[in-house]
């Protein structure tokens, strides 16, 4: 096996195959947590867990499974580690827990999983599937953090709301808010405020992409242009 | 039987179910361990909790008796759409203090909307704070102490003041505020609340009397 490109893995993990801005997988729970930043950031770090783990034991097994009863083991793995993680974050990060509620259970249903499972861990040595893992499962959390960070800031006028919960008591502090006076913006709160501020995310992104493949192919193109001036 | 599952054809469908079972057993040894080693702390973390709750509609200065372990669970489908909810009496030596209500009202906008009641014994309310509600941000989620003070407009309170016929929104006629754009929420607190003072009133002298049972959380 060719020597694996860990840089490669890492980029497209956070970047070029950013699981909720490119692939579009995991919408459910994006969309529906992110009304402040540290329930985005909670929602993420526990789905980034449980896709390390997963990885890592789907890529552990990888030659063991026979191919028809993949997807059932698939599923049996990530629905126990989801499990774990939630008696876990149940029992040390209790108020966050009640927060975000049934979307920690959800993560069981969130295609980004097993969606790697499949496509990389079942066919990659362990190593390079824990940093696929960690990557992909970064990319998704900062996804969830930009937005909820966006409608908390526009829809309620704060930052960093219930830092406590994740943090402990003295992170209480952190809390930013644009005073008392905001009104807040309803819509950005409500469900449809998910969808326009993802919708603007994606464009960003691909914006970014786009600038970043215009100046590589000038620089690319720069000699070419340089002798059809001079054939000119 | 045997001869079936060892002809030929069948062995890929028998090695599969058994691998699918040994990783059956894994997981759920995984989840089962887990859950061993967490339930302790789950239940001593909603113990607190609810505590935490308890201490802000009842000051911890008015009863010294264990809130948790004198509790009796009644059904009463007038106050909660729950089976059964619990009741938790306060009690300083053997005097009886309050009790503290923990109802489920179904008539909010949108799902249930768990409230926590503390009525004192002269049927003053304690206080009145929302546990849980899933109600529309922005408009009726004003219930939540931490984005209104209306929920505190609930404080010492009582049937007679103001009397039985003022327990509704303003809009309705009677004496409690409701939120620019959303009336159906505290519509839903403001009956709840007096359902539970009523049956207070009707039912004190059981309420407090009744041998407690071990509250399950």
């Amino acid at each position: 096996m060719s020597k694996i490109d860990y840089k490669k893995i890492t980029l497209d993990g956070l970047w070029g195959n950013n699981q909720a801005l490119v692939a579009l997988l995991g919408l459910c729970p994006l969309l529906a947590v992110t009304n402040t930043l540290i329930n985005g950031l909670g929602l993420g770090l526990a789905t980034t867990l449980v896709l390390l783990l997963s990885n890592i034991s789907i890529s552990m097994i990888r030659n063991m499974i026979r191919s028809e009863i993949r997807l059932p083991v698939f599923v049996m793995i990530i629905a126990s580690f989801v499990t774990a993680v939630e008696l876990l974050m149940n029992a040390y990060l209790h108020e966050l827990h009640k927060i975000l509620g049934i979307f920690i259970p959800l993560i069981v249903t969130n295609c980004a999983i097993i969606g790697r499972a499949e496509a990389f861990a079942s066919r990659n040595p362990i190593s390079a599937s824990a940093v696929d893992g960690i990557a992909i499962g970064l990319g998704f959390t900062m996804a969830l953090v930009v937005l909820g960070g966006l409608r908390e800031l526009i829809g309620q006028g704060t930052l960093l709301e219930g830092a406590h919960f994740l943090f402990g008591e003295e992170a209480r502090a952190w809390q930013l808010s644009l005073g008392a006076d905001y009104e807040g913006v309803l819509l950005v709160i409500l469900p449809p405020g998910a969808f326009l501020g993802l919708g603007l995310m994606i464009a960003l992104k691909n914006l970014i992409d786009k600038k970043i493949a215009k100046n590589m192919s000038i620089v690319a193109a720069n000699p070419d242009n340089n002798q059809a001036a001079v054939r000119n | 039987m045997t001869r079936i599952i060892f002809q030929k054809k069948w062995l890929p469908a028998v090695l599969s179910g058994l691998l699918l079972g040994i990783f059956a057993i894994i997981g759920s040894s995984l989840v089962g361990i887990s859950y061993e080693e967490t339930i302790d702390k789950i239940r001593d973390n909603e113990r607190k909790y609810l505590l935490r709750q308890m201490t802000v509609i009842l000051p911890k200065n008015v009863y010294d008796n264990n809130l948790l372990k004198d509790v009796i669970k009644i059904s009463a489908p007038r106050l909660s759409n729950k089976a059964s909810i619990n009741i938790y009496r306060a009690r300083k030596g053997n005097e009886d203090i309050a009790i503290i209500f923990s109802p489920v009202t179904a008539n909010g906008y949108s799902g249930d909307i768990d409230i926590l009641i503390g009525v004192y014994k002269t049927g003053e309310l304690a206080g009145v704070r929302i546990l849980k509600h899933k109600e529309t941000p922005g408009l009726g989620d004003k219930i939540e102490e931490k984005r209104d003070p209306w929920i505190t407009s609930f404080t010492n309170k009582s049937l007679s003041s103001p009397g039985v016929d003022n327990w509704k929104v303003k809009r309705d006629g009677g004496e409690f505020d409701q939120f620019t754009g959303a009336t159906i929420t505290p519509r839903a607190v403001v009956l709840s609340v007096k359902k539970t003072l009523q049956y207070f009133n009707q039912n004190q002298d059981t309420l407090f009397s009744k041998p407690s049972g071990d509250s399950k959380i």
